[in-house]
């Protein structure tokens, strides 16, 4: 039941976007709104393996720009439609998850961030050799038109960015309630009872690491449109690896609510902090964020109002 | 074309290399292979390591390798410190090992985006008189500002393990990833040791980045470069094994070198994680692991 | 005899040089009793580490009701019917009670032995060994001996054909062995073959219909409980000479 009242609340924010698009005509709101959206797609994706799983991705950037970068190349070569980049993104980023999961998760969980931090360094340098996306100097991209709906284009990612985010939260809401999701949590608190409970921890975590890569990719995909110009040292900027696993762990990792919490409160901060102080003082604050609620509050925002609540009732 | 002269060329700058690769996993293989503590900061406080030496280098023409000795003290205080809030954090609720990572992960987002608030994104170079020379040995030349680096860097692995085998906290150290409750009984805080061990390797982590400002000039992002290294050199050569991290330092130093030398430099990075990929799916406990 | 349901050969578990199980051989039979103790360190758990699959053994086969689960990981072997607890109770600690036999129930029990609505059946089992109460506690936060009931009642879900128990009794008071004791005896009168490790002998001898000894990694004894605990060879690894 409430899984439909769910998606209906999702359907209606879906035409709320656009309608705003009808009325608001301020081109930076969505700039930054699409960017806030953005990190909700990333943080929940990250929060599928993470948050549920307990397997900590280092990479994000690295799924991310791989989708950028599929895009880039489809539009090089085909001048593919957005639906195909999207679908394209979230296929070839599933499929390098799917792979660091095979090669390195039948052992201890540390490999398995370790080759994630590591595969952002080299997907790197492959994307600065490659001539044909731009390389090391980059590569302009220019936006189709926006069609009849929409008076611009960034208009038209703004309403497939919010749709898209959506839709990972829904994914995200499906697993946590879904015999998978239950089958994430026991991996999570004891991953050898669970496999001795019958789960198949492998295979589980095969699926979290696809599902969370392939969502990633996603986010990418209209990426190049939205920046318009892709370079290495953006596509990758390690800040998407740091936000997207500061904004669950501020937010609260067990639930579907945390990484848009986090998302919403990490991402509007950065965005007014851009305007007023500098970029790299602003990430500084993630960073000690991120830290001060690994170490004082490892259950997120949603922990501590957990406990409040059972303060007050107690 | 391959020449024979490039090859050896390229095979004794693998050499050097590995040398000094051996002193910037130094630390790595203390705390991940001997306590078990997964520091993935570590590159950053070796990139912390080449700034300092090159503030005192830029201010008063200190020498690298001084500067790198002289902060070791502090290097190592700073390590207590780290170790202290990871094991109140983590280690002692017995919370999993992954949100320890994260925190590692911070604290190195943290120092490399205020090392560049200070310094901005500019490559930063030291001087000092050795480093531009080189001698010649036939057709191979030994550049100074590599064998320097690959010598301190032996001479360090092997203090290092002097140390752990020799003295009585050294053997304690080895002893307490395989048996804290041994030491307990016999008086010893394992915490303690812990955290001395911790400190070491921050310490050579200040040596170690001196010897890397010497090589090659550096911005605060070239640290993520290094985790790729630091972990294939560890998981390759066994982890906690000294003398099995110091091969396998010179062989990723001689297979990045000639990767370089015959494909080009910048594909250099991608062949330690081709490294530390196989070693993975092939042979986790490394080559000279049990 | 008919076919044994559980057929250990040969077993040897090295971990670097040491030998921590040197060709251990048993079987055990269906809807049997079956006690093994030995001295600290002798090697029961890693035997049955082996068992359920959490170790893979260096030498030696396994077969269940005859088929050769060498190979198998555990959860797939727990599908095939062989369920465990653990000596330090291992909870889905995040978990509630009732949330912890639910997800056993939904994926060790599997096709084997589907039922009605997993919620109510884990309630069922949690009735069954007192645990009910506290149906809705987070599991991480209970007693050692509500630890110890989940653990005996986690592995009741998960429908065993074959169910191991390792050192359930531990540190806990008589009374409350009683209690355990009743909930296995129980188990067993409904048809589930139990292997009960065990250091607390009035606990074994009482349960056991036959007892292994091992020590050192190796089966130094076996037969009825009386016989066994009369045998010079187990007073001696027990009492050392």
């Amino acid at each position: 039941m409430q899984a439909r009242w769910l998606l209906a609340l999702a359907g209606v924010l879906i035409v709320g976007a656009f309608v705003v698009t009808r009325t608001v005509d301020n081109r930076y709101v969505y700039f930054a709104a699409y960017g806030i959206l953005q990190y909700v797609l990333l943080a929940t994706a990250w929060n599928i393996l993470g948050g549920y799983t307990g397997y900590v991705n280092f990479g994000t950037g690295a799924f991310f720009a791989l989708g950028a970068y599929t895009s880039v190349f489809l539009i090089q070569a085909v001048q593919a439609p957005l639906v195909v980049l999207i679908v394209a993104g979230g296929l070839v980023s599933g499929l390098l998850g799917f792979g660091i999961g095979y090669l390195t998760l039948r052992l201890r969980g540390v490999f398995f961030s370790i080759a994630t931090l590591a595969l952002a360094v080299v997907l790197e340098t492959m994307m600065v050799n490659w001539e044909y996306v731009g390389g090391a100097k980059g590569i302009s991209i220019i936006r189709p038109s926006a069609g009849p709906l929409f008076t611009n284009y960034v208009q038209l990612l703004f309403v497939v960015m919010a749709a898209l985010a959506m839709g990972a939260v829904a994914v995200a809401w499906f697993i946590e309630h879904s015999r998978i999701g239950r089958g994430f949590a026991t991996i999570r608190d004891n991953e050898e009872a669970a496999e001795c409970m019958g789960v198949p921890t492998l295979r589980l975590k095969l699926l979290a690491t696809t599902v969370s890569g392939c969502l990633m990719g996603i986010a990418g995909a209209p990426f190049p449109y939205y920046i318009t110009f892709v370079e290495p040292v953006s596509a990758f900027n390690l800040s998407y690896a740091v936000n997207s696993l500061a904004m669950p762990m501020v937010g609260g990792t067990t639930s579907w609510v945390g990484p848009i919490i986090g998302a919403v409160l990490l991402g509007t901060l950065q965005q007014l902090a851009t305007v007023t102080i500098s970029s790299e003082l602003n990430l500084l604050i993630v960073g000690v964020v991120l830290v001060a609620f690994v170490v004082l509050a490892p259950e997120g925002i949603l922990g501590l109002l957990r406990r409040g609540t059972r303060r007050t009732r107690a | 074309m391959f020449s024979l002269d490039l090859f050896l060329n390229a095979l004794v700058a693998g050499v050097l290399l590995g040398g000094f690769y051996a002193a910037v996993s130094l630390g790595i293989s203390i705390a991940f292979g001997l306590l078990d503590v997964v520091n993935i900061g570590h590159p950053i406080f070796v990139i912390l390591g080449s700034y300092a030496a090159f503030v005192l280098n830029d201010a008063y023409g200190l020498d690298p390798l001084l500067s790198g000795v002289l902060f070791a003290p502090v290097f190592f205080l700073i390590g207590v410190v780290v170790y202290q809030v990871y094991y109140l954090s983590f280690e002692r609720k017995g919370e999993s090992p992954l949100r320890g990572l994260v925190f590692f992960f911070g604290l190195l987002f943290i120092i490399e985006v205020a090392l560049l608030l200070k310094f901005g994104v500019d490559y930063r170079l030291i001087e000092a008189p050795y480093i531009g020379r080189s001698i010649h040995i036939g057709e191979v030349g030994i550049a100074f500002r590599l064998l320097v680096p690959c010598v301190v860097g032996l001479l360090m692995t092997l203090a290092i393990t002097q140390f752990l085998s020799r003295t009585f906290y050294g053997r304690a150290i080895k002893g307490v990833a395989q048996d804290s409750l041994a030491l307990r009984l016999m008086g010893i805080d394992p915490v303690r040791i812990k955290t001395i061990a911790f400190g070491l390797g921050i310490a050579t982590a200040s040596v170690a980045g001196a010897l890397l400002i010497m090589i090659s000039p550096v911005e605060p992002s070239i640290g993520r470069a290094y985790i790729g290294r630091v972990f294939a050199i560890a998981v390759l050569g066994g982890l906690g094994s000294i003398g099995g991290t110091l091969t396998a330092a010179l062989i990723l130093g001689i297979a990045e070198s000639l990767t370089a030398t015959f494909s080009g430099p910048s594909w250099s990075l991608a062949v330690s994680f081709g490294i530390l990929l196989l070693v993975l799916a092939v042979r986790p406990a490394g080559l000279f692991g049990r | 005899m008919g076919e044994p349901l559980l057929r250990v050969e040969n077993v040897v578990k090295r971990f670097g040089g040491f030998q921590a199980l040197g060709g251990v051989s048993l079987e055990v039979q269906p809807g049997e009793r079956f006690g093994l103790i030995g001295p600290n360190g002798s090697g029961k758990t890693t035997l049955i580490n082996c068992i359920s699959g959490t170790l893979r053994n260096d030498e030696g086969r396994i077969f269940f009701r005859g088929q050769d689960i060498t190979a198998l990981p555990a959860h797939r072997r727990t599908w095939r019917g062989i369920a465990r607890t653990f000596q330090i109770p291992r909870p889905f600690g995040t978990m509630t009670v009732l949330e912890n036999l639910r997800v056993t129930l939904e994926y060790a029990a599997r096709e084997r032995a589907r039922a009605g609505d997993p919620a109510v059946e884990a309630m069922e089992i949690l009735a069954g060994v007192g645990l009910d109460p506290k149906a809705g506690a987070i599991s991480g936060l209970l007693t050692q001996i509500e630890m110890r009931k989940l653990e005996l009642a986690r592995a009741m879900a998960a429908k065993p054909a074959l169910l191991i128990s390792d050192e359930a009794m531990a540190g806990l008071s008589s009374s409350e062995v009683d209690e355990l004791l009743e909930i296995l005896l129980r188990l067993n009168a409904a048809g589930t073959t139990v292997i009960m490790i065990e250091h607390i002998m009035r606990a074994v001898m009482r349960f056991s219909e036959r007892i292994a000894v091992l020590d050192a990694g190796e089966k130094i004894a076996e037969g009825p409980p009386d016989k066994v605990v009369s045998d010079r060879a187990v007073e001696r690894a027990y009492l050392g000479e």
